[in-house]
């Protein structure tokens, strides 16, 4: 009993992992192709970009239903602490996401009078990208926790540093879309987006800089894990693969004939800084007081729910790649079932 | 916490819960429509049940489209707003929800992709397998989501250690007393939505002559679902309410608004119910003498426990329940009787004639909507004070956030969901406004036809209303 309750959650921050990195991924860079809607004003231009997501969007977003369903499920403790903390930022992000979900269908059905949906899809896009950069910031940096509950203020979460991982989260995404849209479309829409590409990633390697140096100067738990010797050797691959990732895209988007290297390793690139941040704060849940231990649910219900996800995950990537598949290759202008 | 923070917390919940609810009832039927619909043109060969199909699907897609953003809205909630209960509950609760995500949204979500996209891109044996599977993730999803909240109301299968729920027995967690009723009874309700708005948009149509091929089909299968699943709704409640008197009395006690649980009950028509007094105003009973015993113990002179039998704080709030009860069994007892008149006028081979019918049945789409957010009223709402039946009150799930907090958040709701979902009614209506096209007109066979030749100009009209 006691090995279980050791390894069920360690299992279950796994899985979690999984679910986030997907949504992060996936949905990543179909919120990205709406934030790059103001450079692509062009009516003919957005149809293209909208339907190369289209098929996907809503496959994408339910990872982030498992998301918040698995922290609910395997750690309920956790999700109790980081909801309260995060409220503002959560509700915002969810209510910028209707904007956005329902902008898929709205933008086309109100054709020609689309204007406010093509709006809709490019500011519920960015504003849910912000508040999911901000929610982690303030996970990261902390959450005043007494007697297992929240008990910090409502806007603990306004800080510099939350605000500033949700603006480097923002630019994240986009530079996922460009390098998606690079490689899905064709003609106009894919030269546009590699250029946009290029400054994008310039950006984004900036901004993990910086979130490289902040965490550890004013975390000294963050400065401990990467600094002290030997975690020093064993961490050095991470900052080494990511410089090598940044290579491939800049590499990647220089060719002309073949994009997917450049969308594969602008993947890689954010699942390394994603990587780091997950380090940093092992073995904690919920930073600086309770660890995936202490908030974990009651192992029958973490095991009930394992053989579920054992049998369905394999399932769920099985057809999420089927769909995926059946829509491959670039997206011609005017697809799409409206 | 603040007892006015608790209130603005279950309106908040109330108000997206009731908003989303409208769409997933209706998306759970439609999918199983449009699936049969692909299933029979496969079968026949009929080219109108394909664009009658694919009409659909795109009111599909809008509805289904606002029932996923409103849905995840809801997932969070249980942390944001009531984070206690899932502390207190979540062992029990999460994992049921966690199967509902991985057996039935990726299911949904992912084959979604391929209904609406794959028409003319994969083989139509796929697409219809695709739309049979949404049609069956959104049902898997109502299972699901059903026995979570069947074991709010009549929980079973786990036990109490420090407050905290853990689970003993998945199997009668999940098959708690309530839910295969709570099931059966939520599930005919959202075909019978379904199906009395495919019968209402068939008879908006036939009643203006168009598209007389596709609405004569609408109107036969949405009426034969409609005269078989009314009556049978009705025999299903009956056995919820019986269900109900058994595991949660005081609910019972509360729509029929019986307060003295020594005597044998008349059916209460109207009433006030007074609280404070603990006795109703105005009360206008059935002519028949213990016809509410008679309902709830099927003998007149049965016995069932009065309100006055619990202390007033273990009581719900009276009112609504008695109410949204009477609203959702008079809709009912409508549905029912549009469902016998239009049978007996099939038999008769007068349906498609009788314009008084269907120039009436024409405004009858709303119907199942709001007997269902009556009947999840009267249920809700008469579960309280508790919001887990018998281990956590609803005052003590509520998250540590300020009443500010709620109270802004709860106006971004309203504002949003107000704006967002009229919008998209308003496109639901103008897509029936427009119509099925396109079967009707004989496909061109070259392309390189001229513009000014008329046929060619009559498929371009038509292109354009079915892109538009």
């Amino acid at each position: 009993m006691e090995d279980t309750s050791y390894w069920l959650p360690l299992i279950w921050v796994g899985i979690l992992g999984i679910a986030v990195t997907l949504y992060v991924v996936l949905d990543g860079f179909d919120l990205g192709i709406a934030i790059l809607f103001p450079l692509n004003p062009q009516e003919h231009r957005r149809d293209v970009m909208m339907n190369s997501v289209a098929p996907f969007w809503d496959g994408n977003e339910t990872w982030l239903v498992l998301g918040g369903g698995g922290l609910f499920v395997a750690f309920p403790q956790a999700y109790g602490v980081i909801m309260p903390a995060v409220y503002l930022p959560v509700i915002i992000m969810l209510l910028a996401l209707v904007f956005r979900g329902v902008a898929f269908e709205f933008r086309w059905v109100s054709k020609p009078k689309h204007q406010f949906w093509d709006l809709a899809f490019t500011y519920g896009s960015i504003v849910a990208a912000f508040m999911q950069g901000v929610i982690l910031g303030s996970i990261l940096q902390g959450i005043t926790v007494e007697n297992g509950k929240f008990a910090g203020g409502t806007f603990d979460w306004f800080t510099p540093f939350a605000l500033f991982i949700g603006v480097a989260t923002v630019a994240g995404y986009a530079l996922l879309g460009a390098t998606w849209l690079t490689m899905k479309t064709h003609g106009e829409v894919s030269e546009v987006s590699r250029q946009h590409a290029k400054k994008l990633l310039l950006i984004v390697l900036a901004a993990m800089l910086i979130v490289s140096l902040w965490t550890p100067l004013a975390f000294e738990r963050i400065y401990e894990r990467w600094f002290t010797w030997p975690n020093m050797i064993y961490l050095a691959p991470i900052p080494l693969l990511t410089a090598g990732a940044a290579w491939l895209v800049w590499k990647g988007l220089h060719r002309n004939e073949d994009h997917t290297t450049a969308f594969y390793a602008s993947v890689a690139l954010f699942l390394l800084g994603f990587a780091g941040l997950a380090i940093s704060n092992v073995p904690y849940l919920v930073p600086p007081t309770l660890t995936i231990w202490q908030t974990a649910a009651h192992p029958s219900s973490q095991m009930f729910m394992l053989v579920g996800t054992a049998v369905m995950l394999p399932v769920i990537l099985g057809y999420t790649v089927f769909v995926y598949y059946t829509f491959r290759g670039k997206v011609k202008h005017g697809e799409g079932y409206h | 916490m603040d007892p006015d923070a608790v209130l603005l917390a279950r309106i908040q919940f109330a108000f997206t819960i009731a908003f989303h609810i409208i769409f997933p009832s209706f998306t759970i039927g439609l999918a199983a429509f449009i699936a049969t619909l692909l299933v029979r043109w496969r079968l026949t060969g009929r080219e109108y049940l394909r664009t009658l199909a694919r009409f659909w699907t795109k009111i599909f897609a809008v509805s289904f489209a606002m029932g996923v953003v409103s849905g995840i809205v809801l997932s969070y909630q249980f942390g944001t707003n009531w984070s206690q209960f899932s502390v207190v509950v979540g062992n029990v609760l999460g994992p049921l929800l966690g199967y509902e995500v991985l057996t039935a949204f990726f299911l949904e979500a992912s084959f979604l992709g391929i209904m609406l996209f794959g028409w003319d891109r994969v083989s139509p044996n796929l697409h219809v397998t695709s739309a049979v599977l949404v049609a069956v993730g959104t049902s898997i999803s109502a299972f699901w989501i059903l026995a979570a909240n069947s074991w709010m109301h009549t929980p079973a299968g786990h036990e109490i250690r420090d407050g905290i729920a853990y689970p003993v027995d998945w199997l009668k967690i999940i098959f708690n007393p309530s839910f295969p009723y709570r099931f059966s009874h939520m599930f005919t309700a959202a075909y019978l939505t379904t199906s009395l708005v495919v019968l209402a948009v068939g008879c908006r149509y036939l009643v203006k002559a168009r598209f007389v091929e596709e609405s004569k089909t609408m109107i036969r299968m949405g009426l034969g679902m409609v005269a078989v699943l009314a009556p049978l709704q009705a025999f299903i409640g009956d056995m919820h309410g019986l269900n109900t008197a058994q595991y949660q009395p005081v609910k019972v006690a509360a729509m029929e608004a019986h307060w003295d649980g020594s005597k044998p009950a008349n059916l209460v028509l109207f009433a006030w119910p007074n609280e404070t007094e603990e006795r109703n105003d105005f009360e206008i009973s059935a002519p028949i003498p213990g016809l509410a015993s008679f309902i709830i113990t099927h003998s007149a002179d049965g016995l069932f426990k009065g309100l006055k039998d619990f202390r007033p704080e273990d009581r719900p709030p009276v009112k609504p329940v008695f109410f949204a009860f009477r609203t959702m069994v008079a809709i009912g007892l409508l549905m029912i009787g549009i469902g016998l008149v239009g049978a007996f006028l099939w038999w008769r081979k007068s349906l498609f004639d009788t314009r008084w019918y269907l120039s009436t049945v024409q405004y009858a789409w709303p119907l199942g909507f709001i007997a269902i957010l009556s009947g999840w009223w009267v249920t809700e709402t008469g579960r309280q004070p508790w919001v887990a039946t018998g281990i956590l009150r609803t005052a003590d799930a509520v998250s540590p956030v300020t009443f500010g907090a709620v109270l802004t958040t709860l106006i971004l709701f309203v504002l949003v969901y107000t704006a967002v979902f009229s919008m998209g009614i308003y496109y639901i209506n103008r897509l029936i406004e427009k119509g099925p096209q396109g079967a009707l007109i004989a496909p061109e066979p070259d392309d390189k036809a001229l513009p000014n030749r008329p046929l060619s100009a009559a498929k371009e009209a038509n292109q354009q209303a079915t892109e538009g």
